[in-house]
């Protein structure tokens, strides 16, 4: 199928005009047709979370959602998450202070998947939140730093700095 | 529902995706006209009546992280759900699309047969209703049809006497269930006066299981009653082996998630 459909995604408060086949899915639109290339695409059936994005506030894989399912929601993406100046979000400077990346493929999607499920829940415990790590794939660290600076990032968030 | 009649052959309709995407980008399905009922917003509700939850088809699994209702049922859902993949999979994944993919080792398939769901399923040529029994006719094997959907879902409540509980295995949170127990029961002065006991992972559905249930009614709820009827829901399954684990140890797991569903559901009854 080579037709295409001209749709408008909101990623990170910014619109962008597409021409997408129906077929392609968000996570490609966003790196191909968007030039957002911060979301990763590792295992493409859902497993790996790399791909792991905000729709409508919630975590979800990009490569499991057809860009054209998109239309109409507001998309955020790990681009987003430092502000205009520069200054990065409490779980990114909490993953770089404790060490919770090694080569860096999968953070983007750890990143995502842990503003959505704090901001759905800023209270979570530490059992709750090696639950929700054990969603997504690190083949570096052992998930030990990343469960650390998860932590770290909650109590900053909960303290009421941004996020 | 015009569009899915007359798409009736070809077309699939999709869900939460979260199955039908991942095996689209396996190529292993290939259909040549989607249909999307995320845009249906008439199908994602949750309803309580006297006697019922009804749950439209388009619920996200995420819905039930709290008790959706109050008693045993409402809690019962929230016990189930964590069981569900994982987080980004239950935001996006429903209710309505786990039934219709009936996967052995779907959750809400134990759900819907242990508690006798009963399914409303609409086409272009009106509803019909299904109950659980005649709903799942084999793996991957719904009673929906090309051109039909599944619409609601008709749980019956538990009174407050019934407690319930669930238990599921396998070798990584998140994964496939190797195998999984749903049971509840009601004690009476310490003997079980009724019982509800459903199996997945380990037959070609989920299934609830009349024998296991004849066989609690009357007996003390005890752990010795929960491990001899554990052993005999053993004796009652074939499980498939393959790489994640052998037939006989999917047997063996019977016994276990059963005998551990039905302690839960005692300690819960006698609460």
């Amino acid at each position: 199928m080579t037709e295409t459909r001209d749709i408008t995604l909101d990623v990170n408060g910014k619109r962008h005009a597409l021409s997408v086949e129906p077929r392609k899915n968000l996570a490609d639109a966003l790196r191909d047709d968007c030039g957002l290339t911060g979301t990763h695409v590792g295992c493409e059936h859902g497993v790996c979370g790399a791909c792991t994005v905000l729709v409508d506030g919630r975590a979800v894989r990009s490569c499991l959602m057809f860009a054209v399912q998109a239309e109409g929601t507001a998309i955020e993406t790990v681009e987003g998450l430092a502000s205009e100046d520069g200054e990065l979000h409490p779980l990114q400077q909490a993953f770089w202070d404790k060490h919770g990346l090694q080569c860096g493929f999968c953070t983007p999607g750890f990143l995502m998947l842990a503003v959505g499920a704090l901001r759905e829940n800023p209270e979570m415990t530490d059992v709750e939140i090696r639950e929700l790590v054990s969603s997504n794939l690190c083949r570096c660290t052992g998930y030990q730093n990343i469960l650390t600076a998860v932590r770290a990032a909650a109590d900053v968030m909960r303290a009421g700095t941004n996020g | 529902m015009k569009l899915i009649k007359a798409n009736a052959a070809d077309g699939r309709v999709i869900a939460g995706g979260q199955s039908l995407v991942a095996a689209m980008n396996f190529r292993l399905a290939r259909p040549d006209v989607l249909i999307d009922l995320n845009g249906v917003k008439e199908l994602d509700f949750i309803e309580e009546t006297p006697g019922e939850l009804v749950i439209g088809a388009m619920t996200r699994h995420a819905a039930f992280h709290k008790p959706v209702c109050d008693g045993p049922l409402g809690r019962l859902l929230s016990k189930v759900v964590p069981n569900i993949a994982h987080y980004p999979i239950r935001n996006r994944g429903t209710f309505g699309g786990s039934l219709c993919h009936a996967d052995p080792a779907s959750e809400w398939c134990v759900v819907a047969a242990t508690l006798d769901a009963t399914m409303k399923i609409g086409s272009a040529e009106g509803d019909r209703e299904v109950p659980a029994a005649d709903f799942f006719r084999g793996s991957f094997t719904t009673a929906v049809e090309p051109g039909e959907i599944l619409v609601a879902i008709r749980l019956p409540k538990l009174d407050a006497g019934w407690g319930t509980g669930f238990y599921e295995y396998s070798r990584r949170k998140g994964d496939f269930a190797l195998a999984m127990a749903l049971t509840a029961l009601r004690v009476e002065g310490g003997a079980i006066s009724a019982a509800r006991v459903g199996l997945g992972g380990v037959a070609d559905h989920g299934k609830r299981m009349a024998d296991l249930e004849a066989a609690l009614v009357g007996k003390p709820a005890t752990a010795e009653t929960f491990a001899e009827v554990g052993k005999l829901a053993s004796t009652l399954v074939s499980p498939y082996g393959d790489i994640h684990g052998s037939a006989e140890y999917r047997r063996d797991l019977t016994a276990t998630v059963v005998a551990r569903a039905l302690a839960e559901a005692a300690d819960e009854a006698t609460a």
